[in-house]
């Protein structure tokens, strides 16, 4: 086998769904003409100072409780200093010492079950700008628009072992700042990046090898392959002897592979101080407790609730814990129903769902209140009405914005459980198809599907299926 | 009536025997006949802008109506601000300083901008790109530094305030120089933004004018919290109140008679001890302090300050704004090194090479780190001097003004710093006030008084300026 | 502690300066007086002490998250030596 153990740390760039930058008061959105948020301060120009957004810090301590990470009690900014084109200042406002966030952690899912991933750190920086090589022959062009937006870099232990690992722990910190609602998610749009450090070092011995870093990964299609070319890469280097070269590289999509990269920063020496343009932060009790009051519980931890306590099989549980919308909606209407939680969900992720397909809809943006969805849930736990009554009224809800009850009422939907009027339904349907009642004597079992059928038929659906069945199965056999 | 303070100009003004139009001609007219003599000006108004004379119209307090030159360190919207530097040379900031825009709003009438050491790095105006400036007393000797344009203006009466910034000694030893009365307030105090940055967590700005109470005027309208810049104190306002009276009883002043045995020069040794026979003769209580770690004050100092400078002036590559190098480079380091050894003298290249040493990997911690727990030191031998006294009474320089050329090396010059940089360290209120000549050249005598106390100072200023008049002396030529 | 003329090529590099040989002389000769006087505060006995790195005596301030800037595009493309009409322009870069 391999004589090879691979190590993997990730340094992953979530930019803040923020409405300003983190240092000036232009606008932080995506897509605007070249060059058109861009102030004073973004573009450097003597004498401008940097103030720092508040939303960014919340952002940054709502991120590190939700990894159970030490947050500390003053952070400092500072500054990295290189020359680049799109970095204005010729220094990137950053953290060195002090970072906002601490050590922390959060479980991946691998194909040998749950493992938890310990976190370095995590702190705040600006983004640079961007530099466009191909408008110009002779030229390269700066847009200055992403220079100064908001970042949270998050840094990894080098604790993955497999590309699939990392994956993983990339997917893990994408829900997590999605669902925190820090980050946009949006990957095309570079809200998501990840810098993956890869080395190899002999099976069982404990230092590591040499590392390459591969940047600017926003898809997690790439960076599996990235780094399965990187790992084959370095083995074939090392198995002819030669050394792995520290060195910054691309992923090359078309290619499918890595080649190196002229740095932007390859003076190494960033020469890091504390930026005195911005006194130490104190992070207070009160701003902690505030995000941990304004903090969603967790995916991870509603899953296990779901799971445990509600008894929702796992695919059900992992489908609503993860939707924030579909969560909380689920939620509410189960704290009005008398329903079981397991049916409420079944429901939700079926009928509720298609409807919403249907519709071209979302949960968020239906008219149908938890409540109301509550009301529909009774009257199916109460035996009311059959759950393929349940769907046709939720479409009814939708349309007409009127209660389940109401619904049922007025185009009398409740189900047929009384026993004499099925019964004498279904007396009169054995009478009717003699021809059926002997093929079913014959051991056609489908002839018992026929009666059902009929006798929907004729209840138009109402009739209730268990009792159905049940009088059906009593009376055939009597014939 | 070049000789007037603000309050006696104002009473002109306000009892019509002036016009706002005929005061500023008077001081334009005098910047454009003996501005050739001294250099002082790098900018001279064609005339009075007619905004100007609207706001001062509506303006009411003293400073309304008061002709002002800005040292060009502070962006001023639409005029050129140079930093007396080729690579701002053509540079036209779209903003004001925020100590520009509160002056303007207190109807001062702007008349120009003063010539400065390149980036404020000088203490003899010998390293401004635009040529030195010449000391009004003795055109064949400086005038100090960085703010030599200034205080040559002001002494020469081409204007009877100029703002100024402090670093090192920036204000205070030129105002020493050239017999003036010079404020650096409290670090916090000024804002900062739209200041040009040399060193950050040192830079303030400041007033020149003849006397402490027009300091005092001035300084009242410059000050107060900028929630553009983040380290500018929110404090309560404050008001300069004038003293009614030259009396100093109970006024504990603290002296270093260490300070004073390191003046060889006689005659300032002199002319510091009668200042401080004055005091006592109003009054005041000389105790003897120390600083005992002020001895290192000018080695943390020049590794501080050009570590914060190497950075901030990173933001000069030619590509938004400022100087580029004129041929066309094919190579973007290129174009960065061309454009700013082109752009930069020697001083400022020097002192750029200085910082990055300082900051560099294995260097941080030995001299950056170690000049800032030096800071904290010295900090704490203020505290622990106020503890004991309420205002410190210390020279300003060793040296009457030098003659151009005369201290051909700059690391020369530094030591002469001793006595300014230990306050800027600590980021205390000084000032310097002229006291008797010495070889019939001006002396100053520095006032320090604890964090947040800029009253105590001036207050003290101006009661010595009761009772004697040195600081209404003005250099013959020039009368 | 003496600086020696790779330190100051590579320091150089950093800062972006164009030094030729004369000048890197100069500069060379320059620090190293400079640096024999800072030498001094390696003296000072700092073990019990925190860096002060800012005078300051407060906490950093926060603004709200709101957009606050209006675009400056012209005004600042304006600025610069080589620009079109939406970039900076500088020569080209590889990657």
């Amino acid at each position: 086998m391999s004589q090879w153990d691979v190590v993997i740390g990730l340094e992953i760039h979530v930019r803040l769904a923020l409405d300003s930058k983190l240092f000036s008061g232009a606008s932080a959105q995506y897509g605007a003409a070249p060059n058109s948020q861009v102030s004073f301060l973004d573009a450097a120009l003597p004498g401008t100072l940097p103030v720092v957004n508040e939303r960014a810090i919340d952002y940054a301590v709502r991120f590190g409780l939700s990894i159970d990470a030490d947050i500390p009690e003053v952070t400092r900014f500072a500054r990295k200093n290189y020359f680049y084109p799109d970095l204005p200042k010729g220094y990137q406002i950053s953290q060195m010492d002090d970072p906002i966030v601490g050590r922390g952690q959060i479980e991946i899912e691998t194909d040998k079950g749950a493992k938890i991933v310990n976190i370095t750190r995590a702190h705040l920086e600006e983004d640079a700008g961007k530099s466009i090589h191909d408008q110009y022959d002779d030229w390269t062009a700066i847009d200055l628009n992403r220079a100064g937006t908001a970042l949270i870099e998050v840094v990894s232990e080098p604790e993955l072992y497999s590309a699939k690992e990392a994956v993983a722990y990339m997917r893990a910190i994408y829900n997590r700042v999605t669902f925190l609602g820090i980050c946009d998610g949006n990957l095309q749009e570079g809200s998501f990046r990840c810098d993956a450090n890869v080395s190899l070092k002999p099976t069982g011995s404990e230092t590591l090898g040499t590392r390459a870093e591969i940047k600017n990964l926003n898809s997690f299609r790439f960076i599996e392959k990235a780094i399965n070319f990187e790992i084959k890469r370095q083995k074939q280097r090392l198995e002819r002897g030669e050394e792995v070269v520290q060195e910054t590289r691309l992923y090359d999509a078309d290619k499918d592979q890595t080649r190196t990269m002229r740095s932007k920063e390859d003076a190494n020496d960033y020469r890091y101080f504390p930026d005195p343009d911005l006194p130490a932060l104190n992070i207070t009790a009160d701003r902690l407790a505030k995000q941990r009051a304004v903090m969603p519980e967790l995916p991870e931890a509603k899953l296990t609730r779901y799971t445990r306590e509600w008894h929702l099989p796992e695919d059900d549980a992992r489908q609503l814990a993860y939707d924030v919308a579909m969560s909380q909606f689920y939620e509410q209407s189960q704290a009005l129903t008398k329903a079981e939680p397991v049916d409420n969900a079944k429901f939700l992720i079926t009928d509720f769902n298609a409807l919403l397909n249907e519709q071209d809809s979302d949960i968020k943006s239906t008219n149908i209140s938890p409540g109301q969805y509550a009301g529909l849930l009774d009257a199916m736990s109460s035996g009311e009405i059959s759950r393929k009554i349940a769907k046709q009224v939720l479409a009814e809800m939708w349309t007409s914005g009127e209660s389940a009850e109401t619904i049922i009422e007025q185009q009398g939907l409740a189900q047929i459980s009384d026993s004499g009027a099925l019964q004498s339904i279904i007396t009169q349907l054995i009478k009717d198809n003699p021809n059926q009642v002997e093929q079913f004597k014959a051991g056609n079992d489908k002839m018992f599907n026929y009666f059902i059928g009929q006798v929907m038929k004729q209840t138009k659906g109402q009739a209730n299926p268990a009792q159905t069945k049940q009088i059906l199965e009593e009376l055939l056999s009597n014939e | 009536m070049i000789n007037l303070s603000i309050r006696e100009l104002n009473q002109l003004l306000e009892k019509k025997q002036i016009s706002l139009p005929e005061l500023s001609s008077i001081y334009l007219d005098r910047c454009q006949q003996f501005n050739p003599l001294l250099n002082a000006l790098l900018h001279i108004n064609d005339d009075i802008q007619p905004e100007q004379l609207l706001t001062a119209d509506n303006a009411t307090g003293l400073l309304s109506g008061i002709p002002l030159i800005h040292k060009d360190l502070f962006s001023t919207h639409g005029v050129r601000t140079t930093a007396g530097s080729r690579m701002l040379a053509e540079y036209i900031p779209p903003f004001d300083a925020t100590v520009v825009a509160r002056l303007n709003q207190a109807g001062m009438m702007s008349l120009g901008k003063a010539n400065m050491d390149e980036f404020a790095m000088g203490s003899s105006n010998e390293y401004s790109y635009f040529g030195p400036v010449n000391n009004p007393w003795d055109l064949n000797r400086v005038p100090g530094g960085s703010s030599g344009g200034s205080a040559a203006a002001v002494a020469a009466r081409l204007t009877p305030v100029a703002t100024a910034s402090d670093t090192g000694g920036s204000i205070r030893q030129p105002a020493a120089f050239c017999g003036i009365t010079g404020i650096k307030p409290s670090y916090g105090r000024a804002s900062r933004f739209g200041m040009i940055a040399f060193a950050s967590s040192l830079d303030q700005a400041g007033v020149m004018a003849v006397s402490a109470d027009d300091c005092g005027l001035v300084l009242e309208a410059m000050m107060g919290h900028d929630d553009k810049d983040s380290t500018s104190i929110k404090a309560d306002p404050w008001s300069w109140q004038a003293p009614q009276d030259a009396a100093m009883q109970g006024l504990k002043v603290g002296v270093i008679p260490a300070w004073i045995e390191q003046l060889t020069d006689d005659d300032i040794k002199q002319s510091t001890l009668s200042a401080l026979e004055t005091l006592v003769e109003q009054g005041a209580e000389l105790i003897e302090v120390d600083l005992p770690h002020a001895e290192l004050a000018v080695a943390a100092y020049y590794i501080l300050a050009p570590a914060e400078a190497s950075a901030n002036l990173a933001r000069f590559d030619g590509i938004r704004f400022g100087h580029q190098c004129a041929d066309k480079s094919d190579d973007i380091n290129d174009m960065y090194r061309k454009t700013r050894s082109e752009g930069f003298g020697a001083e400022v290249q020097r002192r750029i090479m200085l910082g990055t040493w300082a900051l560099s990997s294995g260097y941080y911690d030995d001299y950056y780190c170690q000049a800032q727990r030096i800071r904290r030191l010295i900090s704490e031998d203020f505290k622990q001097a106020f503890s004991q006294v309420d205002v410190m009474a210390v020279p300003v320089s060793p040296e009457v003004p030098f003659k151009h050329g005369e201290k051909s090396d700059g690391v020369n010059m530094y030591q002469a710093d001793q006595f300014t940089i230990p306050s800027s360290l600590a980021g205390l209120p000084c000032l310097s006030m002229p006291i008797q000549p010495a070889h019939n050249l001006p002396v100053g005598l520095q006032l320090i008084g604890p964090y947040f106390n800029e009253q105590i100072i001036l207050t003290t200023a101006a009661k010595f300026q009761m009772v004697t008049d040195y600081h209404r002396q003005m250099p013959e030529a020039f009368v | 502690m003496s600086i020696n003329r790779k330190e100051l090529t590579e320091m150089a590099e950093l800062a972006k300066l164009d030094l030729n040989a004369e000048q890197t002389r100069q500069v060379g000769q320059s620090l190293n007086q400079i640096t024999a006087m800072v030498e001094r505060i390696k003296k000072a006995d700092t073990a019990q002490v925190k860096p002060m790195f800012h005078p300051c005596q407060f906490w950093m301030p926060l603004r709200d998250d709101v957009v606050a800037e209006p675009s400056r595009k012209t005004e600042l493309l304006a600025l610069a030596r080589h620009a079109d009409d939406n970039f900076y322009l500088v020569p080209k870069v590889i990657e």
